[in-house]
């Protein structure tokens, strides 16, 4: 098994995070993960990305010139990213931030509407758990049980109050995600 | 007990490793794409424990004089940096060397000249084994080309050190530092006491005894016979260095037609370029220096009979190449491909690059 993830939107989604949470969640299951991040002056407002991987193999380059699953979230990181999702992978987007939608035929188009559902849940900051939820429901590549672990790692102890919020925000990306 | 595996980025995994080697002191200044060293030796607290010394210093200039310092008293200190301010502490680093110090340097580079950008580069290979600073002295230096090769060259890096009496860099570069993986980190060595110092480094400056003539740490020597002595004691060393530290990786080197020779984050990038050629039917191999000083050129030499062509993939505008092109001697056509100025190619750009240049 090998995942070549990139999750892309603006600094302050939570983007950086999110892949944080995934390569957590795969450390738990003994995979190998890489996770590269856009370290630049995009963390404070621009467009964020971060290449993830996990993989069963030793993971060569963390850097890549294209992605089985792109997570798109501000429309720059669709115009950059769409062309370079491998034929046949996955587009997941939220089109809260997206003025043209994917055109691609040849991959699957999948369209999560986190930001409104987040709105919803009266917690802006579960934005990004709702997109993760919503991935793992189109691509299983680790249990809820083990991102919950992952949580438990990545977050300070403090912030170990979040992770039921957290689960009910994964959760119900699981359900609102839609094949478009 | 086996050590935990541990998730962290490159930096990180330097400032765990540093407490864990028995580190005396780090001393540095912030700086992107390599802040997360001293933040995180910060968070950690090791004055507390092992009884490290870590210090914000009021300038890269004042850190690498501190470790001049720190290091005259036989200490095993460090200070890291990125390109700009590596630059400053070349002064530093020159009478380290003249001086026959021990002591770790970090260079997280990024894209230069000047202030440059904060992005990854490895523009700085010239400046790291060629001299950076002046007079004829070199740096061992340390490539890693992944997080755990981050946190193993700390220790590796102050063995050498002490076992020459010579300054040894860490030549990493932002996606070194920034990216994570997975990691095992060193186990815990306790610092050395005062007495080990003493009875290691004889010649530390921590106090004379009765029984021993007043130890001087000095790179100054104004009669030039004498300092002709010294040059000549130095470049035995190096000789010697040559002679016993090289060390290179080869990933799929046999029978490959053509070979790619690239270190720290570009050997990484080119592996899965070699991934791709493989599926076109391309034999390519891989030799990544893991010493740029002493360089491998050697084991380099050993290709220009097997390959048709070989090519120095670099972040810069062709460094490195000017070694692999020494050690083939006009044997063999050596080309470079390189993006500047903190931009990183594909894989599939160096694969372009190299059908274009070799094929």
């Amino acid at each position: 098994m090998k995942e070549e993830i990139i999750i892309a939107g603006f600094g302050g989604q939570g983007v950086l995070s999110m892949g944080k949470i995934l390569a957590y969640s795969g450390l738990m299951e003994n995979k190998e993960v890489s996770w590269m991040p856009s370290y630049g002056p995009e963390q404070r407002g621009g467009t964020a990305n971060v290449t993830v991987i996990l993989s069963d193999e030793r993971i060569s380059s963390p850097v890549l010139n294209t992605f089985d699953i792109a997570i798109i979230l501000n429309q720059p990181s669709l115009d950059k990213f769409e062309s370079k999702v491998k034929p046949g992978g996955i587009l997941i987007y939220d089109g809260y931030g997206i003025h043209h939608a994917p055109t691609r035929k040849d991959i699957e188009i999948y369209s999560i509407d986190a930001m409104n559902t987040a709105i919803e849940m009266n917690n802006s900051k579960a934005f990004n758990m709702i997109v993760l939820g919503g991935l793992l429901k189109i691509r299983p590549m680790v249990t809820l049980e083990n991102v919950l672990l992952g949580l438990k790692k990545s977050l300070p102890e403090r912030h170990h109050k979040l992770i039921p919020m957290n689960e009910q925000a994964i959760k119900k990306g699981m359900e609102i995600i839609k094949r478009v | 007990m086996a050590e935990e595996i541990r998730l962290m980025k490159g930096n990180e995994a330097i400032a765990h490793a540093a407490i864990r080697c028995g580190a005396d002191g780090y001393f540095g200044y912030p700086i992107t794409p390599q802040s997360e060293i001293l933040e995180t030796l910060m968070e950690l607290k090791p004055w507390e424990t092992t009884g490290m010394v870590v210090l914000q210093a009021e300038s890269e200039i004042a850190a690498i004089n501190m470790v001049y310092g720190g290091a005259g008293c036989g200490k095993a200190v460090m200070t890291s940096s990125s390109s700009p301010g590596v630059s400053l502490k070349q002064e530093g680093i020159s009478y380290l060397a003249g001086a026959e110090l021990p002591c770790l340097i970090i260079n997280v580079m990024r894209g230069g000249p000047g202030l440059g950008t904060i992005q990854p580069s490895q523009a700085d290979y010239f400046q790291t084994v060629k001299g950076g600073g002046h007079g004829d002295y070199r740096l061992i230096t340390l490539a890693p080309a992944s997080v755990q090769e981050m946190a193993d060259f700390v220790g590796l890096g102050f063995e050498l050190a002490f076992k020459y009496n010579n300054p040894a860099i860490i030549l990493a570069d932002g996606v070194i530092g920034q990216m994570m993986e997975k990691v095992v980190l060193p186990p815990f060595q306790k610092r050395r006491t005062e007495e080990e110092i003493r009875k290691n480094c004889p010649w530390a400056a921590l106090g004379k005894t009765a029984d021993r003539k007043r130890n001087v740490i000095t790179s100054l020597e104004l009669d030039p016979a004498v300092m002709e002595e010294n040059n000549i004691r130095f470049q035995k060393k190096y000789k010697i260095i040559e002679k016993e530290e090289v060390r290179y990786e080869e990933i799929n080197c046999e029978d490959a037609d053509y070979l790619i020779v690239a270190f720290g984050s570009m050997a990484r990038i080119c592996q899965k370029t070699i991934e791709m050629a493989q599926e076109q039917g391309i034999k390519i191999g891989l030799l990544r220096p893991i010493t740029l000083w002493p360089f491998p050129s050697q084991a380099i030499a050993a290709y220009t009979d097997k390959v048709k062509g070989i090519i120095s993939v670099e972040l810069n505008a062709g460094q490195m190449v000017e070694d692999v092109r020494l050690a083939v001697n006009g044997k063999v056509k050596v080309e470079h491909f390189g993006r500047l100025g903190g931009i990183v190619p594909t894989p599939d750009e160096v694969l372009s690059a190299i059908k274009e240049k070799l094929m």
